[in-house]
């Protein structure tokens, strides 16, 4: 039987304007999903039911008043690098154990305003680090379609907590793919919006050239009604982009007769498994079925995407990261001076991929190597952007998988970075380009596990993006689910 | 080749205390990491010109007006030792 958490936002927030549901019965819908299934998924790293409660009691007030926004009332899991005022926000890391927050980030402190529930954080990798969850200081996250797997990273537990249909939608954050690919992982839709479009205010840094907040939903108009009352300029960062407020989910028709969709020539080479390679060539006849004219770009610098990624992330990183030194907040470590103290303190409170990446840009940017690194990966990355404007002149979207393989196991790829980098290869280039990116289900492999579909529009074209993938996912009618809560 | 990296250097620069394994096993990994990423190279020629950010911004500016802010109490209230409202620090230079 189908459960109020079982359902989408936009179905939810009709019902809920219908009255044949109530906010705080949604809500005990997730609650009862979340008891029932998050021993063994581990998504959430801090719960907070008693404010839910009164978050969605005041949602059912404004809604019978008629004054509620489509978001109000609706479950919603935040990433744990996501500020909460009074509630722990960790960035899955023991230096950040016991970090409260004295101020909530910008998209939770809009949808707060708005009417929103917060069921908890999510469990990821260590700031944001990792695309298999394993990184996190508090444990692994099991995707919920075999719970041997992983459910992809950073943004795990946000995206197995909608895949299990725990929260109804849930935000992550996107640096080199972190919410499309545990999206494509997991069979939910991940949409990482142009860079500056939804306001970093209180996300706790990563890399701040690169770093967007986006949605996982289980719907494409979900992920639109999601950036509409999250997205637009925020004067608390002055990376913002001066954009308006707006609705996305005006548009999302299901026409896209005569729309020119680039297959990315270069993202089904031998590293792709075939399984997910069948998968998106099917999705994309559907697309021609649809009326798009289909035809074959290129993107030809693609392949020094991953290591221009891996010098400018690191390199931000570590200087990001300076700020964990005992003094102000966090883990303190006791030494005999100062310098001692922050030493000691850094080294007890990183995890390993954390202190790969510190040691990473440290050196990318010391004396004598930055030009030869971080110099030359910042050169690749206006190359990268050149091969869009090139493939955008032909095209208005581009599509490819968003991840080479699906699901894989627990343990597989932790000893090995190089491997475990090589999720993200499809993604990254939205990152460098700061050009909007989606991942919706395409299918099954031969295993039964989900596979990701990814499309890339220009900068601020989230309208025709959200328009195609809103028409492909209607055309696939992508049903299954994790067999953890089969019906 | 992969990349010979002065770790403990490196380590130093970070401010970051690594045990012996650590060491052993950052040396290794950073030296074929590095080796990859080194790609980069090939294509970055000398007229091609560097991005920061993707979507170029410039003196971005607000009013300069007081607004509300942080309470003191809330700016201290995650520290590890505060004393007199200030964060409280071991000691940074020698006194003879």
């Amino acid at each position: 039987m189908t459960e109020l958490c079982d359902r989408t936002a936009s179905d939810l927030a009709s019902a809920l304007r219908a009255g044949t549901c109530s906010a705080v019965e949604i809500l005990g819908s997730c609650l009862e999903r979340i008891d029932a299934v998050d021993g063994r998924v581990g998504a959430f790293l801090a719960r907070t039911d008693e404010l839910a409660r009164e978050q969605a009691e005041a949602a059912d007030a404004r809604i019978a008043a008629g004054d509620a926004p489509e978001v109000a009332g609706i479950p919603l899991a935040l990433k744990d690098v996501l500020s909460t005022r009074g509630v722990t926000t960790t960035c899955g890391s023991k230096i950040l154990e016991t970090y409260v927050p004295p101020y909530d980030c910008t998209p939770w402190e809009r949808l707060r305003a708005d009417g929103g529930v917060l069921l908890g954080k999510t469990n990821c990798d260590e700031f944001a680090m990792g695309s298999s969850n394993e990184n996190s200081a508090f444990g692994p996250v099991h995707n919920p379609w075999e719970l041997d797997l992983v459910p992809g990273g950073s943004s795990g537990g946000s995206a197995a907590a909608v895949a299990a249909r725990e929260a109804v939608w849930a935000l992550g954050t996107d640096t080199g793919g972190s919410v499309r690919q545990p999206a494509s992982l997991s069979g939910v839709v991940g949409l990482k919006p142009t860079y500056g479009l939804i306001s970093r205010y209180g996300l706790i840094a990563f890399a701040s050239s690169l770093d967007t907040v986006g949605t996982l939903t289980r719907s494409v108009r979900d992920a639109a009604l999601l950036l509409s009352a999250i997205g637009g300029k925020d004067p608390m960062d002055a990376t913002s982009l001066d954009e308006p407020r707006r609705d996305y989910t005006e548009g999302l028709d299901g026409e896209i007769s005569g729309l020119r969709v680039g297959v990315v020539k270069e993202a089904f080479g031998d590293g792709v498994e075939p399984g997910v390679r069948d998968s998106v060539r099917h999705a994309v006849d559907e697309l021609a079925n649809l009326g798009a004219r289909v035809g074959e770009a290129s993107l030809p610098h693609a392949d020094y995407a991953l290591s221009a990624y891996y010098l400018i992330a690191p390199s931000e990183a570590s200087s990001n990261l300076a700020r964990y030194d005992g003094v102000r907040y966090g883990l303190r470590v006791d030494g005999a001076d100062s310098v001692e103290m922050m030493t000691r303190t850094r080294g007890a409170g990183f995890g390993a991929e954390v202190k790969r990446r510190i040691m990473l840009g440290t050196y990318a940017l010391s004396a004598g190597y930055y030009e030869a690194y971080y110099g030359q990966a910042q050169k690749v990355r206006t190359l990268i952007i050149r091969d869009y404007e090139a493939a955008f002149g032909a095209f208005d979207v581009l599509v490819s998988p968003t991840s080479p393989t699906t699901a894989f196991p627990i343990g597989a790829k932790i000893d090995d970075p190089l491997a475990m980098y090589l999720n993200d290869v499809f993604t990254i280039p939205a990152n460098l380009s700061g050009m909007p990116a989606i991942s919706i289900p395409s299918g099954v492999d031969g295993a039964g596990l989900p596979v990701g579909l990814q499309l890339t529009a220009p900068v601020l074209a989230e309208p025709t993006l959200l328009r195609v993938a809103n028409a492909l996912e209607a055309a696939l009618g992508f049903d299954a689910r994790p067999a953890l809560i089969a019906a | 080749m992969p990349v010979e990296i002065d770790i403990e250097h490196v380590a130093r620069l970070a401010r970051l205390e690594l045990t012996e394994d650590e060491k052993a096993r950052l040396r290794e990994q950073l030296g074929v990491i590095l080796e990859n990423a080194a790609k980069v190279g090939e294509v970055a020629t000398e007229d091609v010109p560097p991005t920061a950010y993707a979507i170029p911004r410039s003196n971005v500016l607000r009013p300069d007006e007081v607004t509300p802010s942080l309470t003191t109490e809330e700016i201290l209230s995650n520290a590890p030792e505060v004393e007199n409202d200030r964060f409280k620090v071991p000691k940074v230079v020698e006194v003879e």
